[in-house]
């Protein structure tokens, strides 16, 4: 068993070092960022001080091995626009992408299990139907015109809600928070919202098919010979069992809502992590996108980790499989 | 919708192109979404025609037209429908020029991803071994990170363009088909067709790809005809970013991050309008591929 979780965070190791060569070899081929940091009217012994001061002019190896020398001390190297340590940077704005996903899933989970249940007890219930038809659109829609689409109705034409920033926050635990203030929740809502959709319409259908495989199950059928309240049938029996898959696919969604929280933080201008990285490409600050790309790499890689161990804990078959 | 299915297995003289299409025809609501799709399309094929500009051409647009609400009288004497954007291009036009771009990303990825996918997949599924284990973990890895990393990674090295972006949703969309290839093919190769093409002596190659691929084939459809939307809805995505297309090709995606700015001043249109164009060809394709999944699906047939 040891073996096997040494043998698969060794993996996890080599996948991740094979992902900084990759981004690194891929981010060093695009366009020379010197062109864009100097002024042409500089002259070639200021380019060449320039070249020689962001460590451009040695050979990718070697850049590359600096990069790793690099990533051992937690220095990714300075963004070239902002002139400060490029994890720095990311880190800072890591708050605001964690509490925007965080939010977005528990819209998701707070609306998706009550909704799925409906649909899962009551499949040919008008409700259900109408509820299963707008999560195909939920799959359908694209995050960014959704999110458009939000700000149109909700700001423009109601006026009821702010369209960009975080608005008043609060520092907790030395971290700056939206999520503490009234106005801050303000801001956050519509994002929120418009990320949670996506998810909510996988939470949804998850939770409708789960119900719907455990109702014909023998527990069930005992539960309510033994005459049971429905409710109890429902909220323990069949609940508790369908929250693991559920749990476990949430879990790994979140990974997934910080990535996709790119999309949304540049509609509502979220000043998160997502927002950072697309200035950074349309800048070439080559600095903070590897180091962003790393950060996500290393994010993917522990909660792909993190959730075959468990499942080797929780499932004796893939424990035997993993040693077989 | 199961109905028709025991009459047709009584009808062996029916083709079964005519069979297939009875039952793709059994819902209503697909054959719409068929329909509304061919319209689409042949607006796109047929864009320098139908619409009444070129939006390309700098000699038809007039700057004082710009951002005209929809139903306003152009300079020239004809109506801007659906407005015009900033740059006096008719928004309706514009539209069906940029439907030409996010159509042809998305199904030239889609064939691109298709071939590459499947090849794959088929490879390792019939050599088995130490192929199939590379291939497969390729697969892996690349599952385990979401679309939008992987093709955002790509355009930051890559940089824009038309075909930098078909370039990365191939990247991003060749695994769904090798995964799929894979797991029918290693099902297929069980088969005595299989082992009697094999007892041929044919070559290799011939087995794979003229006796196993044609019979992997209905799963893959399916699979492509829901890669086709997710990549129009990606590349949308991405050009919204600003990672996409180029301005001077605006697809669906890149006309409504334009008019994303002039949203807030009340202009809706300019957003408005493409968005329900893209929506309207994700969604038709979607409904399409949900019962090209009932009817090829042996499993759903009752």
């Amino acid at each position: 068993m040891s073996h096997w979780i040494f043998r698969r965070a060794l993996q996890a190791l080599s996948v991740i070092v094979a992902m900084s060569v990759i981004v690194f070899v891929a981010v060093s081929v695009i366009g020379n960022p010197v062109d864009l940091l100097i002024s042409p009217s500089a002259d070639l012994a200021e380019r060449t001080r320039v070249v020689a001061g962001l460590g451009l002019d040695q050979p990718l190896w070697r850049q590359y091995f600096n990069f790793l020398r690099g990533i051992t001390e937690g220095n990714f190297g300075r963004s070239f626009v902002y002139n400060e340590p490029s994890l720095k940077l990311i880190l800072q704005r890591f708050p605001a992408t964690f509490e925007l996903a965080v939010a977005a899933l528990l819209i998701a989970v707070v609306i998706g299990i009550p909704l799925g249940l409906y649909a899962g007890l009551r499949p040919e219930a008008k409700v259900s139907r109408i509820v299963m038809a707008t999560s195909i659109v939920g799959f359908s829609l694209p995050t960014f015109w959704v999110g458009i689409m939000l700000i149109m109705i909700f700001s423009v034409q109601l006026g009821w809600l702010p369209t960009t920033g975080r608005g008043a926050t609060v520092a907790v635990l030395g971290v700056e928070w939206s999520f503490f203030t009234a106005d801050g929740l303000r801001h956050l809502l519509m994002p929120a919202l418009n990320l949670a959709l996506f998810k909510l319409s996988l939470v949804l259908r998850l939770t409708r098919a789960a119900v719907q495989e455990t109702l014909p199950m023998d527990f069930i059928k005992f539960a309510r010979a033994q005459g049971l309240s429905p409710a109890r049938v429902v909220w323990v029996h069949v609940l508790k069992n369908i929250m693991i898959p559920i749990v476990t696919v949430i879990g790994l969604e979140l990974g997934s809502t910080i990535a996709f929280a790119v999309v949304t933080e540049s509609v509502f201008a979220w000043p998160g992590m997502g927002k950072l990285i697309i200035d950074s490409i349309n800048t070439l600050d080559r600095p903070v996108i590897v180091a962003y790309l790393m950060v996500i790499v290393v994010l993917f890689t522990a909660i792909n980790l993190i959730v075959d161990l468990l499942y080797t804990l929780l499932d004796p078959r893939v424990r035997l499989e993993a040693q077989g | 919708m199961n109905a028709p299915e025991s009459l047709a297995a009584l009808a062996p003289d029916e083709s079964s192109i005519g069979r297939f299409w009875r039952e793709f025809a059994s819902s209503r609501f697909a054959v719409g979404g068929l329909a509304v799709f061919c319209i689409i399309v042949l607006a796109a094929l047929f864009a320098p025609w139908i619409t009444p500009q070129n939006p390309y051409d700098l000699m038809q647009l007039d700057i004082v037209d710009g951002r005209l609400p929809p139903g306003s009288a152009s300079a020239a004497g004809y109506t801007y429908w659906l407005g015009t954007d900033e740059q006096g291009r008719d928004m309706l036009s514009a539209m069906i020029y940029g439907l030409r771009i996010s159509l042809g990303v998305g199904i030239g990825s889609a064939i691109v991803a298709g071939i590459v996918g499947t090849g794959l997949g088929l490879i390792a599924a019939y050599f088995g071994g130490r192929t199939d284990a590379a291939i497969m973990r390729l697969v892996d890895l690349q599952l385990s990170f979401p679309s939008i990393l992987v093709a955002l990674m790509i355009l930051a090295a890559v940089g824009k363009g038309v075909m930098n972006v078909v370039l990365a949703l191939v990247i991003v969309e060749w695994a769904y088909y090798a995964r799929t290839a894979r797991g029918t093919a290693l099902v297929e190769r069980r088969r005595e067709y299989i082992e009697a093409a094999e007892s041929l002596a044919l070559p290799k190659w011939r087995t794979v790809f003229l006796h196993l691929l044609p019979n992997c084939l209905p799963p893959l459809i399916v699979i492509a005809s829901f890669q086709v939307a997710r990549a129009i809805a990606l590349e949308a995505t991405l050009s919204f970013l600003g990672l996409g297309v180029p301005v001077t090709e605006p697809s669906l995606g890149l006309l409504i991050a334009n008019g994303f700015q002039y949203m807030l001043s009340g202009k809706y249109w300019i957003s408005l309008y493409p968005g329900i164009a893209l929506l309207v060809t994700i969604v038709c394709i979607n409904i399409v591929g949900d019962q090209l999944r009932d009817v090829l699906n042996p499993r759903a047939r009752k």
